[in-house]
């Protein structure tokens, strides 16, 4: 391939993609746009830059930051504390039972766990709903520790359900590292828990990023599982939850539902202009893989 | 080695009898009913999960410790496991049984009072607007997977020519994927219910049910695009540049090439590509929430008329459960919507895997 095309399809190449990235960003712009005007202004001119004014984006964000519904520095809390813990104690969690599918590979129980695991990520979340709600209900008025409406209970429930896809991953980049490794430690007095902690864990860094990303980005845009879990006039709001129990009390007026919206999308853009690379590589490993 | 010192031996078997002993404390003053208080002064904070929690901690620290050489490498790889399989179990396992338990009874929620058997499969089946979702389903998820998937690869096709700022082509292709279904449902809302009536000075697409499941298949594509198209950029980059010029110098055209080697050699990235797109198709659910929930009006399916023209299955089981209050009927509409992607993936994967072969 290193004929260079000729100019003029490349021309037209040049074109295509400009359109295409036109269309695809105009909402971006629509939201930045519109959170900075008055309602009149949007009904006059949706579109143009007439009527924004930055007084107006100013008066419009904080009306929707201490709006009692959205309470946005509050739900960015909850979501970073959420997402952090619950991405965190995956991915030991998962290195760990990964680690050990992968060394009794051979064994019956272990392939019946791998087995499992596999086979549960095909169950819709609308299946567990319900019941998991009424579950947690119970078993915290059991245990004493409330799970609905917490943050521990739904960081338990990220686990459970993110297991699976974490293990997967793990598992297959696990058995790529030699046993030798291990026998050679073992030989030398080490104990399994420092193989794993000492050898392993360190070694599974690339592969983490991927997981870190994919699990990031599925437990902050998730919406359904915290809806129920947290409910939406719940103490706790993650940044989804606040968008939509904020629209059902302002549903008409769209200059601070888009200020909400820019509010929600800001975190994940900054983000991803900060780790461009590595969520785009996470993302395709995460498909590729699984 | 130390497993034999001493020291060890008392502070496991401590560990292990306090533990158990706070478990069993804590347990117990649940079953009895009472509650075990701190007064703060301004409120009374309840210990009991507390105690359960260091009573857990005690106890694993205890099996950790526990003075043995033959089964440490067990004890390790059982604790490992423990965690994740804990979690596991009790948020699926034992939820799904209960839930395919709960659809053949009359569970409102909160208690089951009788057994209704198969009451619940039938009574969904008599309602047109379930009848309605599942068609309307079936035909947003044909759409998708062949559009998504099109204008994915053709896009891909895009990015990987010679034209140039294709990193921020790619980026912002893909940028739409990084925000959470809710937020831009609302804002394609706004877009299709207040931009393009004013810039076309037309009606709302959202208005009328067809164009609003068009508008909710354009907004797929629109989120989903860049994401796939990520994908067959991978695919495509893989295939051997050699063998594409081998292939141009017997004389190949464009069109050949891309018919008869990009396409053959990226088989494994179209099926992880339809895969993805089918089942994350099905599972559709806050678009469709945020941009109509489910409104529009179907004059006459079945003999009845019925308002909920652009709820997909997904949409329908939440509102089921959460709008109507109908809790048992909810859960036995999930349960035939796990059945079909069950059987959707089952079957894709199998077809997949023979086109592979052949190959």
């Amino acid at each position: 391939m290193n004929r260079t095309p000729k100019k003029s399809v490349l021309a037209v190449q040049t074109v295509i993609a400009i359109v295409v990235a036109l269309y695809i960003l105009f909402p971006f712009y629509m939201v930045c746009v519109n959170s900075a005007k008055s309602t009149t202004s949007i009904t006059n001119d949706p579109v143009g830059l007439a009527g924004a004014s930055f007084q107006q984006l100013v008066s419009n964000i904080t009306g929707v930051i201490h709006n009692t519904h959205f309470n946005f520095w509050r739900a960015f809390g909850s979501s970073v504390l959420i997402t952090v813990l619950s991405t965190g104690l995956l991915i030991l969690f998962g290195a760990m039972a990964a680690w050990v599918i992968s060394r009794n590979q051979s064994k019956k129980w272990a392939a019946f766990i791998y087995f499992t695991f596999i086979a549960s990520m095909i169950i819709p979340f609308q299946v567990v709903m319900l019941p998991l709600v009424a579950t947690f209900r119970d078993v915290g008025k059991f245990v004493g520790i409330s799970m609905i409406q917490s943050i521990p209970g739904i960081v338990f429930a990220y686990l459970g359900f993110g297991g699976a896809m974490t293990v997967f991953i793990l598992t297959g980049f696990i058995k790529g590292i030699p046993y030798e490794l291990e026998e050679a430690a073992a030989i030398d007095g080490c104990a399994p828990e420092q193989i794993f902690f000492q050898i392993i864990f360190p070694l599974l860094k690339p592969v983490i990023m991927t997981v870190t990303i994919l699990n990031g980005m599925w437990i902050w845009n998730d919406f359904l599982l915290p809806s129920m879990m947290l409910g939406l006039a719940g103490d706790h709001k993650t940044i989804p939850v606040a968008v939509q129990s904020f629209i059902g009390s302002y549903v008409t007026e769209w200059n601070m539902i888009m200020a909400a919206a820019l509010l929600a999308i800001i975190p994940m853009i900054v983000f991803f202009l900060f780790g461009q690379k590595q969520i785009v590589q996470g993302m395709i490993d995460g498909a590729v893989k699984g | 080695m130390t497993a034999f010192s001493a020291k060890r031996k008392i502070s496991s078997f401590a560990m292990l009898a306090v533990g158990i002993v706070c478990i069993i404390f804590s347990l117990a003053l649940d079953c009895m009913g009472l509650k075990f208080f701190i007064d703060l002064g301004n409120g009374n904070l309840d210990i009991r999960g507390g105690i359960l929690i260091v009573g857990i901690l005690l106890t694993i620290a205890g099996i950790y410790l526990f003075p043995t050489l033959k089964y440490h490498r067990a004890i390790v790889y059982g604790l490992f496991l423990f965690p994740l399989l804990a979690t596991f179990l009790v948020t699926v396992i034992i939820p799904l049984f209960f839930g395919i338990g709960y659809s053949f009874t009359d569970w409102d929620g909160i208690r089951v009072r009788n057994v209704v058997g198969f009451e619940n499969y039938l009574r969904m089946f008599r309602q047109p607007g379930f009848i309605w979702s599942i068609l309307v389903t079936f035909l947003f998820v044909f759409f998708n997977v062949i559009l998504v998937n099109l204008i994915g690869f053709l896009l891909a096709l895009l990015c990987t020519t010679k034209i140039k700022a294709l990193g921020f082509f790619r980026a912002s292709y893909f940028l739409p994927n990084l925000i959470g279904g809710i937020v831009l449902g609302y804002i394609w809302k706004f877009i299709f219910s207040s931009v393009l009536t004013n810039l076309l000075a037309t009606k709302s697409m959202l208005s009328e049910t067809p164009t609003a499941l068009a508008a909710i298949v354009i907004v797929y594509i629109w989120q989903y695009g860049g994401y796939i198209m990520l994908i067959y950029i991978t695919g495509l980059t893989g295939v051997q540049a050699d063998t594409l010029e081998a292939a141009s110098i017997d004389g190949a055209s464009p069109c050949q090439l891309l018919t008869k080697i990009k396409i053959p050699m990226i088989a494994p990235t179209i099926t992880i590509c339809t895969f993805l797109t089918l089942t994350s198709a099905f599972k559709q659910f806050d678009v469709n929430l945020a941009m109509t929930n489910g409104a529009g009006s179907v004059s006459d399916f079945m003999g009845s008329y019925i308002t909920n023209g652009t709820e997909m299955l997904a949409l329908n089981i939440y509102s089921t459960a959460i709008s109507q209050n109908q809790y048992a009927l909810s859960q036995a509409k999930a349960v035939l919507f796990f059945i079909i992607l069950a059987v959707v993936s089952i079957i894709q994967v199998r077809t997949s895997n023979k086109k592979e072969v052949t190959l």
